[in-house]
């Protein structure tokens, strides 16, 4: 079946299975490879990406889904050559070390930074509660968004409007 | 990675379009909405349907409204909505309470309550809410539609009464004067299935429990509405040792298993603690004093 | 320093030439999302394997029909035990030097265990076939519980090897048994507990996975691979094989988290490299995460009975303990030769004692094999916690503070080095001062009048204290090898012409940041900035040969080495420099990054003056060759010993059991520190493994040998609603022996945190009298511990 979404705002269009998952598509099918995958069963959020603004597991997804909505990949939250500044944020505070659950870390952050530009610890944390760091034991990541919330631009990549 | 054997899939477009496509499709075809309880399912080779119907498109099955006497919200409504609804949190906050600590934020942004409760696992935390609400379900057909109360919603694990030319549009929750609910689970970690939860609705007039329901998960084959507890609510008269006999009753009521979420013996003492501090909870609510 | 506040940018002028806070050098491609992980390598032609694994725990192989699989349109390949048999490839070495089943010829030995494989176009299809393989199973008794594992009439498992009449593995002792067992018979007090530790696996986010590709002509092997140790595993697979090395080059690129599970070779690598070598393609496995925690390395796994031996006023003499060892179906333990128990001789802990004895028995079992570390330097993790846990329990019985208790009984400052009671060499410690930091971040008195007034109201409150000293860094390559592979690491360092350098390292970062801290120990000693010096790592062409990154191993050994390498190089630089200066070789002094005239500052080169001097024209001093590099295999002299003092704070809701961590004090001594930022983050993810372990984490089997902990629903990862902000200190005690005086921080907060959240938990149960609770501590374990079963079946 042919399927037809944008992916960090580019239109693409192509032939799948229909069994295919999202992340497979995303993956396989366009090469990009910043979304990762980590569990079968929703658990991880490795996979997470936005799809017309919102976090979503993208492998409970099917592509045939996610056709004709608009997806946000980690890909995509650098515009022009400037970071994201939830990009730079776990940069700045060590919020990533293997950097596998760092994508879809940030592309949640994105959504609730564009949904709430001032964040608590506490709502950061539920935030981020469906994704799992091995590595960090999540305070590096909660301070990563705040510092992101602190150094807001304009860049909204995502959001819904 | 785990995948799903191959289907067909196809989009519907209305809900006289997807109920269409079932009944030609037959018993081989599953509608995915949220595709959280469905798709890892299939990804086990657990469910291998033949063809997927995908109603994420049916905009008219996504809403909450209030129609006289009741709260209707379309079977497409996903958990965020529930979660932010102020209507629903004014008239039944046992949905704020539940949908805190159903799955993560992520998962509530796609799963559904009508995909919540057609998959019927006995430790959902949702088919508790609507059995402890006395919701009823809107079942359509091409015959048209039956209503089906939740007590015979669940026909057993993983079993509804949505027959296979059918499809759950609505769930309708009786809006009732002096009402007050809560929901208290108990789970290992965040995004956990419940060990125990227990929701709780009473109804009251004059300091006076008119009437009240309790659902329990986890506790049983099926989400539990316990008969006893709702005779035992009936006319009383709230206090601490109430609550606590309350409790008794539910936990004396329920029959949980010895697994990796508890021992039974802890789930049946759950099934009593959380049953009184979620009655402690509507009743408070019901009468004004707690948000 | 406690470190709580988010961190300050930094800036330009704050970036240290050396040790200090460093922002990564790994960090600008992974937020981008170009990583380059072994499931993002993709190449033309490449064909995809998928492992069909047995539905059952033990049984005999009866037969398998693969002609539906094979008739499948996409599938290339399916491949039995019998194919590999034939090859003389069905078996293959673990890491403990026993043999575990590449697939499976004659029967099945645990749930989930390798049977066949299937090479598809598409990992779809690959998958899609599995099903289609008819394999029927003579089921046989499966051994579960690993305390009648030994019993008479008990299957055997391992009917395999020759004249194998039994599941015994090993018996290991350590100490004197007379010694201790007298001290034990005149003390005033013993205290004994069972206390298990159970089997858990370290589950990192990215599963274990490969791509092979052989060169059909030239017969070269190249396998990106999720390994921790690529040299060691290129050799396993040169010896196994009998290719030369030459032929092998190992990748390991980006790798998502490994804490020990990525140090095995696991069958689906070799079933992918003989894929590619029978088909001529390019193969691609990547575990499910069913297949990762079903199959792949496990940790722990030990049941330990404990006594504690000590007099009535508080002074610790001997510890005491009998160790049962589940294996399972293949004895993979990844620990040095010698050592069949890992390290788990440092069970003393900090403590000075007069005698100590260790008796372990490791059996076979129905389980998947392994004995792996999970983010703890070879059974380590097991040995703090059971010191820990069995100091409380004395604690408990005296009567006495915990923190107290151990202050009292700590080894003092000036009895460094020493040498425990089972042979280990202490390098450095101070142990008082990081117990009375961690005590004072904590406000402990403070914290002990709360809970005192909140028992009183009956709310549960519980402070738990730990003090653990670790070994890592194996290890001296006399006493320590892997599979004749001496623990010693290789470090190659290149100053370019221009000043720019490359050093080369036999280590792999998993996610420490060894691309940032190994370009901060090189510019720490020959003063090039950070930014200017490129980390080679994870590829066997293009590094020396090391035992790779596990057990905390790689600053004290691979750091070792790249400091000394440097140092060899800046050697070669100060002749040159001499040259330059006119001026004897004594008469320079370093300042960082030049050298210059004793006396007269003013007359001096910079470190990329001597760079181009050596690589430009223009005569050196006699006798020396041009270039400015040089190459070093350093061999540790002894291991190093980190140490640390914890303190966790929960609260326990009375009526539902469920415990939150309400606080987590940390206070570390790695020794130099060389960034920071990176410490702090290594040790914020070891308190929330152990926040995990201690509180949900376990693999868990039914009487059946079915593993209940099959996938991320079912084995529980802390999230960040469990896990509390952290408080972080530290202490500063060099190694003596390490060129820099580094211990290794790697695996500290792992080690150290279990007993401290399990302390707690018990600590705020102790109005009902209790002493011990088995992890992990559920809700439902720790109100069945509130009526007096400390562990339940489940």
């Amino acid at each position: 079946m042919q399927v037809t979404m944008t992916i960090n705002g580019q239109e693409v269009s192509e032939e799948i299975e229909p069994r295919l998952l999202l992340v497979h598509f995303i993956r396989d099918q366009l090469g990009l490879t910043g979304t990762h995958w980590g569990c079968d069963t929703s658990n991880c959020g490795t996979c997470v990406v936005l799809i017309d603004g919102e976090p979503v597991k993208s492998c409970t997804q099917l592509a045939a889904m996610a056709s004709g909505h608009d997806i946000t990949t980690v890909e995509g939250l650098e515009v022009d050559g400037e970071l994201d500044p939830v990009q730079e944020g776990f940069m700045q505070c060590h919020g990533l070390q293997c950097g596998f659950c760092t994508p879809g870390m940030m592309l949640t952050a994105r959504a609730l930074l564009n949904a709430d530009p001032d964040p608590s610890e506490e709502v950061i944390r539920e935030a981020i509660s469906g994704q799992i760091c091995r590595c960090t034991g999540y305070s590096t990541i909660v301070r990563s968004i705040q510092w992101a919330a602190d150094h807001e631009t304009d860049v909204s990549v995502g959001s819904a409007s | 990675m785990q995948v799903p054997a191959p289907f067909e899939y196809e989009r519907a477009t209305s809900v006289e379009h997807a109920i269409a496509l079932r009944t030609q499709l037959g018993e081989e075809a599953r509608f995915i909405a949220g595709g959280h309880s469905l798709l890892p399912m299939m990804k086990l080779r657990l469910a291998n349907p033949e063809y997927l119907i995908d109603i994420n498109d049916l905009d008219e099955l996504f809403y909450i409204t209030r129609a006289d006497d009741e709260i209707r919200i379309g079977a497409m409504t996903r958990h965020r909505e529930l979660l932010d609804s102020d209507l629903l949190a004014e008239h039944f906050p046992i949905f704020r309470d539940a949908e805190k600590v159903i799955a993560d934020p992520v998962v509530r942004n796609r799963g559904t309550l009508g995909g919540s409760l057609c998959q019927a696992d006995p430790s959902e935390d949702l088919s508790a809410v609507c059995t402890t609400l006395d919701a009823s379900c809107v079942i359509k057909s091409t015959d048209g539609e039956r209503i089906v109360s939740m007590q015979d919603f669940h026909v057993g694990p993983y079993e509804t009464a949505v027959g296979d030319t059918e499809m759950l549009t609505e769930i309708r929750i009786p809006l009732k004067a002096g009402g007050g609910s809560a929901y208290e689970k108990v789970e290992r970690r965040a995004g956990d299935w419940a060990v125990v939860s227990s929701g709780v609705a009473v109804w009251m007039s004059n300091g006076t429990i008119d009437d009240g329901r309790v659902g329990l998960a986890a506790v049983g084959p099926n989400t539990t509405s316990i008969g006893p507890v709702a005779e035992a609510l009936r006319g009383a008269a709230p206090s601490e040792e109430f609550y606590e006999q309350v409790g008794e009753i539910a936990a004396a009521n329920c029959s949980p298993q010895t697994d990796q979420r508890g021992t039974a013996a802890y789930k049946t003492h759950l099934a009593k603690e959380l049953t009184r501090r979620s009655l402690r909870r509507a009743v408070a609510r019901a009468q004004g004093q707690e948000a | 320093m406690t470190t709580t506040e988010p961190a300050p940018d930094t800036t330009e002028e704050e970036r240290p030439i050396g040790f200090g806070r460093l922002l990564r050098k790994e960090d600008p491609r992974l937020i981008r999302g170009m990583g380059n992980f072994v499931d993002d390598i993709s190449l033309d032609g490449m064909l995809h394997l998928a492992i069909l694994r047995s539905p059952v725990a033990h049984a005999r192989i009866v037969s398998i029909d693969t002609s539906a699989a094979e008739a499948h349109p996409k599938v290339v390949a399916v491949i039995t035990g019998e194919d590999l048999a034939a090859q003389g490839l069905a078996w293959m070495p673990t890491l403990s030097n026993d043999t575990q089943a590449v697939l499976a010829t004659d029967k099945v030995r645990f749930q989930h265990q390798e049977v066949a494989f299937v090479v598809a176009e598409d990992r779809y299809s690959a998958r899609d076939a599995l099903e289609l393989i008819d394999v029927e199973y003579d089921w046989l008794d499966p051994v579960v519980d690993v305390r009648t594992a030994l019993d008479a009439d008990v299957p055997v498992i391992r009917d395999d090897l020759d004249g194998k009449t039994d599941n015994h593995i090993f018996d290991w002792e350590t100490g004197d048994e007379a010694a201790t067992n007298a001290v034990f018979d005149s003390a005033d007090v013993v205290v004994s507990e069972e206390i298990i530790y159970p089997r858990v696996h370290p589950a990192p986010m990215e599963t274990c996975g490969c791509v092979a590709d052989v060169e059909r002509v030239s017969g070269q092997l190249t396998l990106w691979c999720t390994s921790q140790a690529p040299h060691a595993h290129r050799t396993v697979y040169a010896l196994v094989a009998g290719l030369p090395e030459h032929k092998i080059r190992v990748i390991a690129p980006d790798i998502g988290g490994g804490f020990g599970n990525k140090v095995p070779i696991y069958p689906g690598y070799v079933c992918a490299i003989v894929a590619s070598l029978v088909i001529g393609k390019p193969v691609k496995w990547m575990e499910d995460r069913t297949e990762n925690l079903v199959s792949t390395g496990f940790a722990r796994d030990y049941v330990m009975n404990a006594d504690i031996a000590a007099t009535k006023e508080g002074k610790i003499l001997a510890v005491r303990t009998n160790v049962l060892a589940d294996h399972g179906a293949f004895n993979g333990v990844a620990a040095p030769t010698k050592y069949p128990a890992g390290f788990f001789g440092v069970f003393t802990g900090s403590y000075d004692l007069e005698a100590a004895y260790a008796k372990m028995t490791a059996v076979y079992t129905n389980k998947a094999p392994g004995g792996v570390a999970y983010a703890c330097s070879f059974r380590i993790t097991e040995a703090v916690y059971l010191v820990e846990r069995i100091v409380d329990c004395l604690a408990h019985e005296l009567d006495m503070d915990p923190a107290e208790l151990r202050l009292k009984n700590f080894i003092k400052p000036d009895q460094f080095p020493y040498e425990t009671k089972t042979g280990w060499v202490y390098d450095s410690g101070d142990y008082e001062p990081a117990m009375r930091k961690a005590m004072e971040m904590a406000g402990y008195d403070e914290l002990r009048r709360e809970q005192a007034e909140k028992r009183e109201r009956g709310e549960l409150m519980g402070i738990g204290v730990s003090f653990f000293t670790e070994a890592v860094g194996a290890g001296p390559r006399k006493d320590m090898d892997i599979l004749g592979l001496g623990m010693a690491d290789g470090c190659e360092l290149r100053i370019h012409p221009t000043g720019k350098a490359v050093v080369r390292l036999s280590v792999k970062t998993q996610g420490q940041g060894h691309e940032t801290t190994f370009a901060q120990i090189v510019a720490e000693e020959i003063g090039i900035p950070p930014e200017d010096i490129e980390v080679v790592h994870g590829d066997t062409d293009n590094t020396p040969f090391g035992l790779g990154t596990y057990g905390s191993r790689s600053t004290p050994v691979s750091g070792a080495a790249a400091a000394l390498v440097t140092r060899k190089v800046r050697d070669k630089a100060q002749i040159i420099a001499s040259g330059m200066l006119e001026v004897s070789v004594a008469d320079l002094q370093w300042d960082k990054g030049a050298f210059s005239v004793k006396g007269d500052p003013t007359k001096s080169v910079t470190i990329q003056d001597i760079a181009m001097r050596a690589h430009g024209a223009g005569d050196l001093p006699d006798g020396l060759e041009g270039g400015l590099e040089a190459q070093i295999c350093y061999n540790p002299e002894n291991l190093t010993y980190p140490f640390g003092a914890y303190i966790c704070v929960v609260d326990i809701d009375p009526d539902t059991a469920v415990v939150k961590v309400r606080r987590f004090i940390a206070v570390d001594d790695c020794g130099t520190q060389i960034n920071p930022m990176i410490i702090e983050g290594q040790v914020h993810g070891g308190l929330a493994d152990g926040v995990g372990m201690a509180m949900m984490e376990m693999i868990a089997f039914d009487e059946d040998g079915n593993c209940l902990g099959g996938s991320l629903m079912d084995y529980l990862i802390p999230t960040a609603l469990e896990t509390p902000d952290w408080e972080t200190g530290h202490t500063v005690t060099p190694s003596p022996h390490h060129p820099i005086g580094a211990k290794g921080i790697g695996e500290s907060a792992t080690v150290g945190s279990p007993p401290a959240v399990v302390n707690a938990i018990v600590d705020a149960l102790k109005p009902y009298g209790i002493r011990h609770a088995d992890m992990p501590l559920t809700p439902s374990r720790v109100w069945e511990a509130m009526q007096g079963n400390h562990t339940p079946p489940i």
